[in-house]
Formats: C-alpha cells, structure tokens, sequence
C-alpha cells in the first residue's frame, strides 16, 4: 500500500467538505474517484498534497505522515499534483517549464549553478514527445491551446516522475480527439506508478479505471470496479436523485 | 558604452552629475531583478543604498576626524579623535557600532553583507509566512520611512537631519581632484556593467525561470517542489545588495550619506528610474534612470518655477504610453523598422501574404 488515508476530515467554518474518509491506494493502482459536485473530490487532493490541513485523521504516504508537511515537502517526497485548470507557467517557453520541474537541485544556489546536461535534454525531448509537444518546445506556455497546456502539465508531471500522481479532471474543455490523446497520453504515464484520478466523464472512466471510489457528501459511497459501481443502488440515487 | 566618453566630452560639473546619476542606476538595476522578474514591489530600497552609504560615510568621517586639526584637538581632550557632528552633539564616547568603520576591510564587508542579510532575513521571515504582495510593499516602505526618521532623531550619532559629510580623503587621497573624480566615475561605471552581467546571469538561470514562474503562478511552484520563500528573499537580498553598492559609491563620489536618500521619496523614486526604463530590461534600468535624472535637471534648470511639474507629467505619460518603459519602446520601434526593411530589399518576388506578414508583425505590440 503506497497511501492510506485513515477518518480524514475538514471543515471549512462549520461546513464539512470532507468526513472522516478512509480510502487506500495500493502500488501501481489507478483510482478514479467520482461523486457529485461538492462531494469534497478536490478537497481530498488538496490535503494529500498538503495544500490544505485537515481538522483531524491522518494520510500516510509510504512511511511518512503528510498531514504535517507543506506543499513542496510533500512534492519531494514524490507526490505530483495537476490542477483542474491548467496551470502552467505562462511566460516560460514549454522547454523551460519542464526544466524547471526536473526534480534536482530545488535550493537557490543549486538552480543558480544548474546547468542543462545531456540526460536532462534527452529526458524533456523524450517527454515532449510524449505530451504530443515536441515541435512546440520554444513556444511560451501562454500560447498553446487549452488541451495543450494540460498535456505540458501532464509533461512536468513526468519530469518530477513522482510515485504518486493526483490528477484533478484532466479531460475537461478537451474537444472528443484530444480526451482521446488525452487518455491514450495517461495510460502510458500512469504505468509503474499509483494514480488518483478525480473525473467527471463516465466514459472516460471507464477508458483509464481499475477501481472506483465513490464520494458523497464528503464521504465514501461505494469503492469497486465500474460494472458493480453503475449497478450500486445507492449510487444510481446519488446521481440520478439530483 | 557611451558613458564611457562622458568624461571626455563635457566639463568636469557634468561629469560628476553623471557619476551622481550613475550610482542611482544600481537600485533601478536591483528593482528590475526583485520587481520586474520577481513580482516583488519593494518600495524600500532607498534603506538599503542608505546602508551602503551610511557605512561607506562613517568610514570616510572617521579618517576625516583622525587628520583634522580641530579633531586632534579635540581628541586630545577626549583621548579619541571624534567626527565633528558628535562634537558638537556633546557624544564624547565614540559608540562601539561605529568603532569597527575604522578599518577598510571592515567597512567594504559590511557593505557587500550587512544589506543583503538583513534584506533576507526580513523576507524570508514574510514570504515563509506567506506575507507578500501588497503588504511586503508597505513594510518595506515602512521600514525605510523609519530608517529616515531614526537617522534624523539621533543627530549625535548619525548627523541628523545633515547627514555625514565633509570629509576630503580615502586612505588620504583627495577624493575631491578632478582627476580621482574621473578614476571614481570609470570605477562607477564598470561596477555598473558588471552588476548588469551578473544580474543578467542570474536571469538566466535556473534561479531566474523560477523567478518568473513564482511572479507568475506562485502556488504552482510549491507543487514544482521548490520554496518560493528563499527563491523571493534570494532575489530581495540580490536587490539589495546592488542598491548599497550605489550607495557606497555615492557617498564615495558626493561625499555625503544623508537621510534624503534614505526615506519614502528617494525610495519611490527608485522605483520610477525602474518603471521609467522598462521594469523587465536591467539595461533599461540603466538608462530610465539617466534620462529621469537628465529630465530633472534639464527642467530644474530651463523651467526652475514649474519644473517639478513638468517631470511629474513625464512620469503619467511613460505609466500610461509606455507600460513596458523605454526598454519596451526601443523594442516597438525595431519591430516597426526590422520588416519594412525586409520589404525595401525584396519588393519584387514580394507575394501578397508576404506583404501581409511584416505589416502584422511591426504593427502588432510586443506581448
């Protein structure tokens, strides 16, 4: 088991979006968590990446408690985390923006003298052409196409080549042909590696999932494969009640 | 590189107003870096050349009062030689923060550190809190509004509201001769380029990208694994450093530190030579500070009555015409220039779209 997250629970002034949660994601498996909005999917990944504190319960990530680290501590632990919205670095060319998620030398003076090596521009070569962007590798960042920048995201996940990957709708506002790339893109890069996924398309979900948990109201619904999760009463209510 | 002929081409009084002028250049160069690359508007660096020409000062003042007569005199008395402004002050005891400025050594080092360390320090201390933006803005305004009035309250030990002045040698040369007023303007400006390389360096680097992705999206970098926190204060620090550099060869060549340099005013000021030259360009720093202090002399002299009028219009005109500085202008104007003469050198196998394409690309603003 890579990460347990055991009775996690926040609340926001009374409101609480995410109730005393239990989920576990074993080695190499690809979760996708679904659930209406405001179900508390996103907040989940906020706490596993420390971007907010939980009021109570704990995350473990292989041997180390997350709950008490900051965002980029937790990210050198090997947790890589995409954003619901793009969020690339726009006034940097795509080449620079996966070179600055090469995961070493994080301090000043280590990226003062950083220098660019032969494996450091094989590897961004290697990933552009993985996230479709290989002929785009002097373009700023502002410049792509929506589907674009959640490729170049998805390609500074790569760089970081984190053991845990959270990745927040990574399909959304893509046109039908890019969530197929889209797709055909995470399949390579989720192999070797544990991924939590939160989507909204039923058919994507279908495309990429081993297991399904369910979120509502801040907890767990129902965990399973796709074909027993579509069969599960509780959550034909959930979603077809609404 | 032109301002490597100034000294040739106009009489010594100009000469030393460029000098003067130059030294201004090092906390524009500094805001470019911190504000243009960093995102960090820091409306205090006038703090920071004050160090560097305070400290720089206390040394000159102490080898004044060891030389001059009435402070041997005095000495005699006091069994120290004391800078005349505490004599007069009644201070009778050198204070021990001022007995190290003796030494040279002592003095440069304290320049090249205490400015940066402490610049550090306060940043790192806010950004790791995650106070930024506007609210960093104000502290370091606050901090150097009350640098200026301590300096001016403490007359006995700072000069007050004078500053520290009148002192004539370094390690007894005349530092007032024309001739080592030249050598000083030569040192001003070579300190200047090699500021600007370094600061170019640092740009390009790895430092300098993250620089920009911070300033871009802040909370993104966290999840890049890097701690905004030392990577703002690094630059901060940067920033500061130049800015006592300026200072200390400010006081060097004006023989004067004096709180009117160290306040609200000369500190925002700084940030207008910055805004003025293209707050993304170090170059444009250099120059945006030149032509506003050519500015105000040039109407402070022609137009004495309404001067300061006519350089505040300046000011509103670069904002609002020219959001990118100068730097950004010279930019427009090559893009303006560079496809038309493509279309002079090849007007025959011109094809329509290729009519189109230089006429896009000079009308279009840089992004």
């Amino acid at each position: 088991m890579i990460l347990s997250v055991e009775d996690l629970t926040v609340s926001f002034d009374g409101f609480t979006a995410v109730d005393g949660l239990d989920l576990a994601v074993e080695e190499d498996e690809l979760r996708c968590v679904i659930g209406p909005n405001g179900a508390g999917k996103t907040t989940l990944l906020d706490m596993i990446c420390g971007k907010t504190r939980p009021s109570r319960g704990s995350i473990k990530f292989k041997a180390h408690e997350l709950t008490e680290l900051i965002e980029y501590e937790v990210t050198r632990l090997g947790v890589g985390r995409k954003f619901q919205t793009p969020s690339t670095y726009e006034d940097l060319t795509v080449l620079e923006n996966l070179e600055i998620s090469y995961p070493k030398k994080r301090g000043v003076v280590g990226s003062l003298f950083f220098a660019r090596d032969a494996a450091l521009m094989d590897k961004i070569d290697d990933v552009a052409r993985r996230i479709y962007l290989g002929d785009h590798l002097g373009v700023k960042a502002g410049l792509l196409s929506h589907g674009q920048k959640q490729w170049l995201e998805i390609g500074m996940l790569l760089m970081q080549d984190p053991e845990l990957l959270l990745l927040d709708e990574p399909v959304a506002g893509m046109s039908p042909r890019e969530r197929e790339r889209t797709a055909e893109l995470l399949t390579g890069v989720t192999a070797g590696r544990s991924t939590i996924v939160i989507e909204h398309d039923m058919a994507f979900v279908r495309m990429i999932a081993h297991t399904v948990t369910v979120m509502h109201q801040g907890k767990v619904l129902a965990e399973g494969s796709m074909d027993e999760i579509q069969a599960d009463p509780r959550v034909i209510e959930v979603y077809l009640g609404e | 590189m032109l301002l490597l002929a100034v000294p040739f081409v106009v009489d010594p009084f100009r000469e030393q107003l460029v000098a003067k002028y130059l030294c201004f250049t090092f906390p524009a160069v500094g805001l470019v870096l911190v504000w243009g690359h960093g995102g960090i508007l820091s409306l205090g660096q006038g703090l920071y050349f004050g160090m560097g020409s305070y400290f720089m000062a206390m040394f000159l003042k102490l080898e004044a009062a060891a030389q001059s007569n009435t402070g041997s005199a005095l000495s005699q008395f006091y069994g120290s030689s004391l800078p005349d402004f505490m004599v007069w002050n009644s201070v009778e005891v050198l204070p021990w923060w001022w007995r190290p400025f003796h030494s040279l050594a002592f003095t440069i080092v304290a320049i090249l550190v205490i400015p940066p360390l402490f610049a550090f320090l306060l940043a790192y201390a806010n950004f790791r809190k995650r106070v930024g933006g506007v609210y960093f803005s104000i502290i370091t305004l606050a901090l150097a509004a009350m640098a200026s009035i301590v300096i001016i309250g403490q007359q006995g030990y700072t000069g007050g509201v004078n500053g520290i002045t009148d002192f004539k040698t370094f390690l007894g040369v005349d530092i007032l001769s024309d001739r080592v007023k030249r050598v000083l303007y030569f040192i001003t400006v070579v300190t200047m380029v090699a500021s600007v390389l370094s600061a170019r360096l640092v740009l390009a680097s790895r430092t300098g990208k993250i620089l920009v992705a911070i300033r871009d999206r802040e909370d993104r970098v966290r999840f890049s694994g890097y701690n905004p926190a030392t990577f703002k204060a690094f630059a901060f620090a940067a920033a500061a450093l130049l800015a006592a550099v300026g200072g200390a060869l400010f006081a060097l060549q004006e023989g004067l530190a004096s709180p009117s340099l160290v306040g609200i005013v000369p500190s925002i000021e700084m940030v207008i030579y910055a805004a003025v030259g293209g707050r993304l360009s170090l170059v444009g720093a250099v120059y945006g500070t030149l032509v506003v202090f050519s500015a105000k002399t040039f109407f402070s002299e022609n137009f004495p009555e309404i001067w300061l009028y006519l350089l505040g219009a300046v000011f509103i005109l670069v904002v609002v015409f020219l959001p990118t500085g100068l730097a950004g202008l010279a930019e427009r104007l090559a893009s303006v220039l560079r496809p038309r003469r493509v279309r002079v050198s090849a007007p025959v196998r011109a094809m329509p779209e290729e009519i189109d394409t230089p006429v896009e690309v000079g009308s279009a603003p840089p992004a």
